[in-house]
């Protein structure tokens, strides 16, 4: 029969194991609790999109505001489109904004990296569906060496 | 189904193997009502599938089972533990549950089907234990029970539902002659004061001449004898008075079925 | 006659998987397919939340830390050559959350909670409690399967995140503590790389799957035990190398289902 004694270790055991799951949820995934829709969807278009991946980051002066949701090819223009999932919390970018794809250090991830524009009173919020026009796509380093290469042919 | 009013078991034609190795034949036999009836036979014959057969926890290829006018192995699996709370198998190594103690390993089958409150359970079980003399050992684990007393705690928990039929697979092997004496006593009395049907399975031939009032006994896959006691003890048949005498060689060979000895010894190696 | 012979062991072979997988799949669906009784299920289910769960967690915990600690130092080893230390955090708690917790736990709850699981239903087998409980009645599916294998499936994925997490700190303590890399940029780099999405329901989801697996093999070798001495070494040994082969090859259909696009 069960013993005072095997009823508390389950017990621990139980809390245990929900403790371990509350510091892999807020201290290591650092999940933020939020209450209905936390996000609103942009899109940008781009040349190259080098090596950016679904769930890349989106920065802003390094604090991440969203994340890549989708990357797709558009079957007209044949030109990747990026769909971005932001925090609703950081809501006030102007339309002017602008979309770098960027890389943490020299071999690291790409990011993508957002740079507000300037406020107007005519220039509108970013919405839920707003595309950003103004976008800056991945250097790619074989090009750049290419061009490099090129220029210091052509000047010798 | 036409049964006998007198009998509580009775078994049809039946026929059984496992795999290819033939158990039973055709073997018919009835179990009268409030009698201890004992089956008999050398081991390895089967006794115990026979017991397995009758709770239903084997299915026979060919025949039937009829407990109390119910065939055994036509029920749904609700109709069959319906009818296992009126049968009780007391198990050759009395199958006494390890991780709890005497008292609940008897309180184990009333807690689950009685719904009887906390403290009526603990008379009964108190009641089974005082009738096999281990009331005392209520507190302690299986294990620190002897053979005997595991087999007496086996069989008061087999009495705690108060069934109508005990099924005893061989309760006599490997008990010394002390407890085989108080096993013997329980059951005749169990039976006796309690107008409990009882099957005994035994190789133990005087013990099961001492308390049954009917014997069968199996040899050959099959029926070879059967009636009281004493017609068995006078009857002529060779292969029942080896078993009973207990004669090394005769129609149950001494040898296992094997070529000639001579022929074998002097083949060498092929 | 060879080819013959061999032919027929081969279709020998899959009759008895296929038979294998029934009465596995018949001894799962009799126990679980009930209405709960929690009245008289709870303290049965308590129990083996006991013994197979509180029982195996000192070794996840001891095996969680040092595996923790020894993936740090290897990966500082060989990042610090291309000075991303820093990156240490994201490479233990990635390896962690992804493979090596639910992974390591279920070999190790196999080895620990599986083989007694088996071992403990061929002994109860082979002294007839297990058809002594039929005979009374008892449907042994219902009393003594079906506790087991729910506190399997609750006890592993509790287990392997214990695991992960305490395997987490094992690293911290390597990289920070004697390492010398920057609390800070350990976790903050960890933070932004572990997601709640990818990482960690995928942990549980590996390891309850991983659960019903290695619970549901060690049930299944002790409830259909040949109940004799030979028989139930013959059981524990399947039961470990069955569900620790079950559980990589399982693992890697996973992994690539999850992460493989």
């Amino acid at each position: 029969m069960l013993t005072r004694k095997i009823e508390i270790l389950v017990g621990l055991f139980l809390l245990s194991g929900l403790a371990a799951f509350l510091i892999l949820v807020f201290n290591v995934a650092n999940v933020e609790v939020k209450t209905g829709d936390s996000s609103y969807t942009l899109h940008a278009k781009f040349s190259n999109i080098g090596g950016l991946k679904v769930r890349s980051p989106v920065k802003v002066g390094g604090v991440v505001v969203g994340r890549v949701s989708a990357i797709r090819l558009d079957p007209e223009r044949l030109e990747p489109i990026v769909t971005l999932s932001m925090d609703k919390q950081y809501k006030y970018f102007p339309d002017t904004s602008s979309l770098s794809i960027l890389t943490s250090g020299l071999l690291g991830e790409q990011f993508l990296g957002l740079s507000p524009g300037f406020m107007d009173d005519d220039v509108e919020m970013l919405v839920d569906g707003d595309s950003i026009d103004d976008t800056h796509s991945a250097l790619v380093l074989e090009e750049l060496i290419g061009q490099f290469l090129y220029s210091v042919g052509s000047k010798g | 189904m036409t049964q006998n009013p007198n009998s509580l078991v009775e078994i049809h034609n039946m026929a059984f193997s496992r795999g290819s190795h033939v158990i039973y034949e055709n073997i018919s036999l009835s179990i009268p009502k409030g009698k201890v009836t004992a089956i008999m036979g050398p081991s390895g014959i089967g006794k115990t599938t026979l017991l397995k057969l009758i709770a239903g926890q084997l299915t026979p290829d060919q025949g039937k089972v009829l407990f109390d006018g119910t065939d055994v192995h036509q029920c749904s699996r609700s109709q069959l533990f319906a009818l296992r709370k009126r049968m009780s198998m007391l198990f050759q190594s009395g199958a006494l549950f390890t991780d709890i103690n005497v008292f609940d390993n008897v309180a184990f089958a009333l807690r689950e089907h009685s719904g009887l409150p906390e403290d009526i359970i603990r008379h009964i079980v108190l009641m089974k234990l005082e009738a096999v003399g281990l009331r005392g050992a209520a507190k302690l684990m299986p294990s620190e029970l002897s053979g005997g007393m595991q087999r007496r705690a086996a069989l008061a928990r087999a009495i705690a539902l108060e069934p109508e039929i005990i099924l005893y697979d061989e309760p006599f092997a490997g008990q010394d002659p002390i407890s085989m004496g108080v096993l013997v006593k329980l059951i005749r009395e169990l039976s006796d004061t309690l107008n409990l049907t009882s099957v005994v399975v035994s190789h133990d031939v005087e013990e099961v001449l001492g308390i049954a009032d009917y014997v069968y006994v199996l040899a050959d896959k099959r029926i070879i004898a059967h009636g009281t006691p004493e017609e068995l003890r006078a009857a002529d048949n060779p292969q029942l008075k080896q078993f009973i005498g207990g004669e090394p060689d005769g129609p149950v060979p001494f040898h296992y079925p094997a070529a000639d000895y001579k022929k074998e010894l002097l083949s060498g190696l092929d | 006659m060879g080819l013959i012979n061999q032919i027929a062991k081969l279709g020998r072979g899959a009759i008895d998987l296929v038979v294998g997988l029934g009465q596995a799949g018949m001894m799962l669906w009799g126990a679980i397919a009930h209405r709960p009784r929690f009245r008289k299920g709870t303290p049965l289910l308590i129990r083996q939340l006991y013994v197979i769960g509180v029982q195996s967690m000192v070794i996840i915990l001891v095996s969680g830390l040092f595996i923790g600690m020894v993936l740090a130092l290897q990966g500082y080893n060989i990042l610090v050559g291309f000075g991303t230390e820093e990156s240490l955090g994201p490479m233990v708690a990635l390896s962690l959350l992804r493979e090596l917790g639910p992974v390591v736990s279920a070999l190790l709850f196999a080895g620990r909670a599986g083989s007694a699981l088996t071992a403990e239903l061929g002994l109860m087998k082979s002294t007839e409690q297990l058809s002594s409980l039929e005979m009374m009645a008892i449907d042994p599916l219902r009393q003594i399967i079906a506790p087991r294998f729910w506190a399997g499936v609750i006890s592993l994925p509790l287990l392997a995140l214990m695991f992960t997490a305490i395997g987490i700190y094992g690293g911290h303590i390597v990289g920070v503590e004697w390492k010398g890399i920057d609390s800070g940029a350990f976790w903050s780099i960890l933070q932004s790389s572990v997601e709640w999405r990818q990482d960690i329901v995928n942990c549980i989801i590996k390891s309850s799957l991983f659960a019903v697996v290695v619970t549901w093999i060690a049930l299944y070798r002790g409830y259909h035990v040949v109940p004799n001495p030979e028989g139930i070494s013959r059981a524990t040994t399947q039961t470990v190398v069955q569900s620790s082969l079950a559980v990589l090859t399982l693992d890697f259909l996973l992994t690539a289902m999850m992460f493989g696009s």
